[in-house]
Formats: structure tokens, sequence, C-alpha cells
């Protein structure tokens, strides 16, 4: 027997023994500490700033994509949880490129809207789809004034283990929800837009004054879109 | 009419075919054990009985096998609600956790073909689940080195 297996038979061994009546070491090995769970002292929210976003760039939407194991959409129908969109003052001519995606409203319609209660607000401000109770109606998507969500028409394959996925369901940005629950502080889109140098996403808790999309939405001047629908997004856009 | 209680159990030997060759002494007595352990057997079942791939070696499992045989939809539904709609992740009853150790070393999955974990029960007792149209059924860990 090799010097290795010798040790994994020993590990195994030692793994298998008995401390008291039912308990043995790999039970406690293997004993879960599950996390706090979404606190509801927490907003997250994005600010993004769009005199830093560069027209044609896909960057947050690749991360996004590659992150969730989207495939980049060809079509208008499919799935995309960011967007760039290009806008223009038709007044003076003035453009500007942004990303839109979820905007987490701190009252969201779609939660409003939809029959089995599979749209829903988290603790932590970040809305989302149960698929396991969604039923896929589309009601939500009409809802929406943002056109943040999309509904799953083909079926999938190979999705991401953390991000399950699937036909017949609509779905949208989860602000990487996945990433926030084991303890990360950062989506995907904004990490590479940082990691690009550009520096046009800032993720953060609005409700920590020392985060620093706190300092940054109170120092500089910043706008929900369609701030007049009162829905008080959770993404803010600077320069718009 | 009642079906076997192992049904989902330890690699029963009833429902498989009989293999032949051996000293003959061994292979009638491997019969008459046979004989008397299968209640597929004693039934004549015209269905075999599922073939379950053991977990990777050297993990335990979070419940008694009996526990889960009976109650893993239970233990997953209740945990299923609580990661999705309150975030607590890394809870004891996880079904990444359960794919970790039973996905077929071969298909790196649960689900992929007949004999895994997963369907190799669900076939034989008729049910019809959907957790992997949404839920990937494979093990990162074995399927990156199936790539390799």
């Amino acid at each position: 027997m090799s010097r290795r297996g010798f040790l994994g038979v020993a590990a195994a061994g030692i793994a298998g023994a008995v401390l008291a009546p039912g308990i043995r070491l790999i039970e406690i090995a293997q004993a879960a500490t599950p996390s706090a769970g979404a606190s509801p002292k927490v907003r997250w929210g994005m600010l993004i700033d769009t005199t830093k976003c560069a027209e044609g760039c896909t960057d947050c939407v690749d991360a996004c994509n590659s992150e969730n194991g989207l495939a980049p959409a060809k079509r208008s129908t499919d799935p995309q949880w960011i967007r760039k969109i290009e806008i223009k003052e038709a007044k003076t001519g003035r453009t500007a490129s942004l990303p839109v995606m979820c905007q987490h409203c701190a009252e969201p319609p779609c939660v409003d809207v939809c029959p089995t209660g599979a749209s829903f607000k988290r603790a932590d401000g970040i809305v989302l789809v149960d698929r396991h109770s969604c039923i896929g109606c589309r009601y939500c998507m009409m809802a929406c004034p943002y056109k943040a969500r999309s509904f799953v028409h083909e079926p999938l394959a190979d999705q991401k283990p953390d991000v399950p996925r699937g036909k017949g369901c609509v779905e949208s940005c989860t602000l990487c929800v996945h990433r926030l629950d084991k303890g990360d502080k950062t989506t995907a889109c904004a990490e590479a837009c940082t990691k690009a140098g550009h520096g046009a996403i800032v993720f953060g808790d609005l409700n920590d004054p020392a985060s620093e999309i706190s300092q940054r939405v109170r120092a500089v001047a910043s706008r929900q879109l369609r701030a007049d629908l009162k829905l008080d997004p959770g993404v803010r856009y600077q320069g718009l | 009419m009642n079906p076997p209680r192992s049904a989902c159990g330890a690699s029963p030997p009833g429902g498989r075919h009989q293999r032949t060759g051996g000293a003959g002494s061994a292979v009638s007595a491997w019969l008459v054990w046979a004989a008397l352990l299968s209640p597929a057997h004693a039934g004549d079942s015209r269905t075999p009985l599922p073939v379950i791939e053991p977990a990777t070696a050297g993990t335990q499992c979070v419940e008694p096998a009996e526990v889960m045989r009976r109650n893993h939809m239970r233990f997953l539904k209740h945990q299923r609600d609580e990661t999705v709609h309150g975030g607590v992740r890394g809870a004891k009853y996880s079904l990444k956790a359960c794919i970790d150790c039973h996905a077929s070393a071969k298909t790196a999955s649960v689900a992929a073909a007949e004999t895994n974990f997963c369907v190799s029960c669900h076939s034989y007792a008729a049910v019809r689940i959907d957790c992997f149209e949404c839920h990937t059924s494979k093990s990162p860990k074995l399927a990156q080195g199936a790539t390799r």
C-alpha cells in the first residue's frame, strides 16, 4: 500500500471512530454552521457613474453572464440580467451609456402583482424570483417599469451550481445573492468594472454610513430612474 | 402489493441479473442467500430493483440512510425556502451537498444516466422530479476532473 493510500485509510478510520454513542468525528467535522441570512439592517445598492461608463463597453454584462451562467443574448427574447443602453438628450444631443438591471426597488411593483408570491423582496432589499413557485405568467415583466426581467423560453443545461435557472420561469439580476450570502462584498459586474479600470459601478450597503457607496451618494448628485414612480430603487445613477 | 422495503437499499442483489461463473458451491450458496434476502425474488417481481451507486468513499451522510430515504424531500424543501427567502446558506441539508457526494464517478452527475443516484430510485418509484431542470445535476469537482 502506498503512503498516501495508507494515510487515506487511516484518516477514514479516525473519521469513522465513535467518540460517544451516535457521534463520530466526521459528523463534527461536517457540523453545519448556517449563515445568519439576509439582515434587515442592510440595504444593498449600487451607484453607477454614467460619466465613466464607456459606450460599447460590455464588461459588466460579460461578467454577469459568466458568473450566472447566461449565454450572451442574441435575440430580444433571450434572458439578460444587465443590458447596456445608450440614451440621448433630444434638445442638446448629449449622449450617455449606462447599464440597466433590476433596480431592487424598496416598493417593487413586480412583488405587488405576482399571483403566487414567487416575486419577493428579501430582508436586505434584494428583489428575487423564487423559481419553486414561479408559474411563468410574466405579470411581473409587465409591471416592471425598467424592463429588468426576462423569461426563459428554452430548456437550459449546465447551469452554475450556485445559480439554478430553468425554462418557464422569470428571472432577473439577483445582485449576485449567492456571493453576498457567502460573505463577498461585491457583485460580478461591479468587480469586473473596477478590475477593468473603469470604476463606474460602486456596490455596497446604503444603510452603512461608513460604506463607500453611502459616502459617494452623500457627496455627489445621483438619481434614481423614474423617481416619479416612488419605487425607491436601490440602484442610483450619477451624471444623467 | 407492498413494495420491497429495500427499494433504495444498499445494493440489494435481487434485482441484478444473476451472475454466472465461479465455483459451483459458491454459486449455489449465493443463490440461496439471494433468495432469502431478496423480497423481489420472493414475490417474483418483474421490475428490477434499483442499483444504487455508492457515495464517494470517506463521506458521511447528514442523516442515517433510512431517514434520508423517507424524508430527503422534506429536508430539502424546508431548507430551500430558508435559503431562497431568508438567505441562509451552509445549513445541514443542501442539494449541492447531496450532489457532491452522490454524483457518479462516470457521469459526474446524479441524474445523467439511468443508473445515477437520484434517477435510479426515482424511476423505480415512478417519481418524476424537476429539480434538475433548473439545478445542475453535476458535481463541479467531478466534472472538472472528467474534462481534465
